[in-house]
């Protein structure tokens, strides 16, 4: 059964339909790419899934279960994470602070899964008490991810996550991210770093105009050579 | 204009480094008492107005602090929280005709039910402020209402409170206890009225007590949470909705004891919170708005150069002097001290 499966999923904003007819699945322990050209529907598409737009055709299962019209509250609940790709931390809040927020959810102690994200990022475990605000842009990204993280989920869905770092940074949480996988947990991510993510995923899906164009193993889309024309820059 | 860019660079680098902004607020607290020094005015005389700032500062923190997480957590200015403080200062004034009325507990000049009638000011502003926002506000946000319908909202309510007002006590001037004496007592050479004193202490724990609420509570992080992103607040499983009820209860009741401290300091009037609004939302845009550490830092700004200025300004200038220095900071720094960009 795959971890998460949308078919033939359509919405938008207001007025504006941005996904038409869009299906993907991710299967448990996955890392799975969405590429696509500026304006295709990458982020469009993970704030549907995550139910922050609303799904207006088509049907969405999280594990088995229609998770069509769910909100992100209880989709949080049953595992499924989001990071946004801009304003994805609560600035005037410590490091720790965030991470806590990441599990409101939950009741009781919060130290083992803080310990756990700390371990991932042991430069957050040195900054846990500075505001994040105050914080690079590499290390916002750590909490942002972090704070996903809290709740243990079985799929994490990232927005750009290399977006506006210094290239060293870039590689750094690439590798975060293959860490995290190796932890089991499957990876839903839309990135501009095309060549980047393609080489890191098990599966892609190519995007564009709101459509599925392409599906198949990140090295094999890679080297296709139409999409190494279209989306990698020849 | 590539140097316009490098200079916007390197003052935002500036505005980074920790020590910045209280050393702005420093300046921003010491420009009005060296003017007034510069003027002439006596050190004794200026100690006594900074306390004076600093309990009247206070007072505008209280209702600061309710004001900017409101905004914060629903990205609404509330232009009825001054008439929120007014209303609780007729409250008050109100249980004290229902109480029996004891003996002055001196050296104040307030007795026991006084105190009774400030416990019940704080529950019943808060659920004023709640039922203002279920059946006014909140109907207009589902509804997606534009920023100005809201607005205007907001000061409909403001003059439906002050009207009532109107009806029920008039439009003169009252006291809590009328004929009671006031005197002033020297304390290290400054001339205060215990009750001001009493104000001062109230209200400085008043915001202890809304600190460790925010900082060590759960409620007290989510709202700070809500108020810095409130999408993300959200995606995060916060109950965003229930964040804001807590939040106006708090808030309202936080302005009802603030306008009861005013009309304590000196009389109650209708009028009396809304000429505090202006005072205020320059606190918390000088502090950046959403931040309550910030509306704090703000309101005490605001308070003694208010108090200070009037040394050697006319008092009816206490305004604009709020305003002038909305504006400077503004001017310097848009997001507030402790703001950031775009926030």
């Amino acid at each position: 059964m795959s971890l998460l499966k949308a078919e033939g999923v359509s919405g938008g904003y207001g007025d504006l339909e941005v996904l038409r007819d869009v299906s993907i699945r991710v299967e448990p322990g996955e890392i799975v790419s969405l590429i696509g050209p500026n304006g295709a529907g990458k982020s469009t598409l993970l704030k549907t899934l995550f139910g922050l737009l609303r799904c207006r055709r088509g049907v969405i299962r999280f594990k088995g279960e229609e998770v069509t019209h769910a909100l992100p509250e209880a989709l949080v609940r049953k595992g499924m994470a989001y990071v946004p790709q801009v304003d994805n931390v609560f600035p005037s809040l410590s490091a720790e602070e965030n991470l806590e927020m990441g599990a409101f959810v939950l009741s009781g102690d919060l130290k083992e899964r803080k310990e756990r994200v700390f371990r991932l990022f042991p430069r957050l475990r040195e900054r846990r008490h500075q505001r994040v605000g105050r914080m690079s842009g590499g290390e916002r990204q750590m909490v942002a991810i972090g704070r996903a993280l809290m709740l243990d989920p079985e799929l994490l869905m990232l927005d750009e996550p290399s977006a506006g770092l210094a290239p060293v940074l870039v590689d750094h949480i690439f590798e975060q991210i293959l860490a995290i996988n190796r932890t089991g947990v499957a990876i839903l991510m839309v990135e501009q770093n095309a060549k980047k993510s393609l080489e890191l995923a098990h599966r892609a899906y190519v995007l564009a105009a709101g459509q599925n164009r392409f599906e198949g193993p990140g090295p094999e889309l890679l080297t296709n050579p139409e999409i190494g024309r279209l989306y990698l820059g020849g | 204009m590539l140097g316009a860019r490098r200079w916007r660079e390197q003052v935002g680098r500036l505005w980074a480094r920790p020590w910045v902004p209280p050393l702005f607020l420093l300046f921003l607290v010491l420009l009005p008492i060296l003017l007034a020094a510069q003027q002439g005015v006596s050190p004794d005389r200026l100690l006594s107005l900074v306390i004076w700032g600093t309990m009247l500062g206070s007072i505008l923190a209280l209702g600061a602090i309710g004001l900017t997480l409101v905004y914060g957590i629903l990205r609404f200015a509330n232009f009825a929280h001054g008439d929120l403080m007014t209303l609780g200062a007729y409250l008050a004034l109100f249980m004290l005709t229902l109480l029996p009325q004891g003996p002055p507990l001196r050296p104040f000049s307030f007795s026991l039910e006084f105190l009774v009638a400030l416990g019940l000011v704080f529950p019943l502003t808060g659920l004023a402020a709640l039922l203002v926002d279920r059946f006014l506000y909140r109907p207009l946000r589902f509804r997606r209402a534009q920023p100005v319908v809201l607005a205007m909202a907001a000061f409909a309510a403001a003059f439906f409170v002050r009207s009532l007002i109107y009806l029920f006590w008039g439009p003169d001037f009252l006291f809590y206890y009328v004929g009671r004496p006031r005197p002033a007592m020297e304390v290290f050479g400054v001339l205060l009225r215990p009750d001001q004193l009493f104000i001062l202490g109230l209200a400085l724990l008043l915001v202890f007590l809304l600190y460790l609420l925010l900082e060590k509570t759960k409620l007290g992080k989510a709202m700070r949470a809500t108020a810095d992103n409130p999408d993300l607040a959200r995606t995060c499983g916060i109950p965003t909705e229930r964040v804001a009820l807590w939040t106006w209860l708090l808030g309202g009741g936080l302005a009802g004891i603030s306008g009861v401290m005013l009309g304590l300091d000196a009389q109650l009037r209708p009028e009396m919170g809304w000429f505090m609004l202006l005072p205020l939302f320059a606190a918390v845009i000088l502090g950046g708005i959403g931040n309550p550490y910030g509306a704090l830092a703000g309101a005490m700004v605001i308070g003694i150069a208010q108090q200070v200025s009037a040394s050697f300004l006319n008092p009816a200038y206490a305004p604009g002097v709020a305003f002038v220095l909305m504006i400077l900071v503004l001017l310097v720094r848009p997001q507030g001290i402790f703001g950031r960009p775009g926030g």
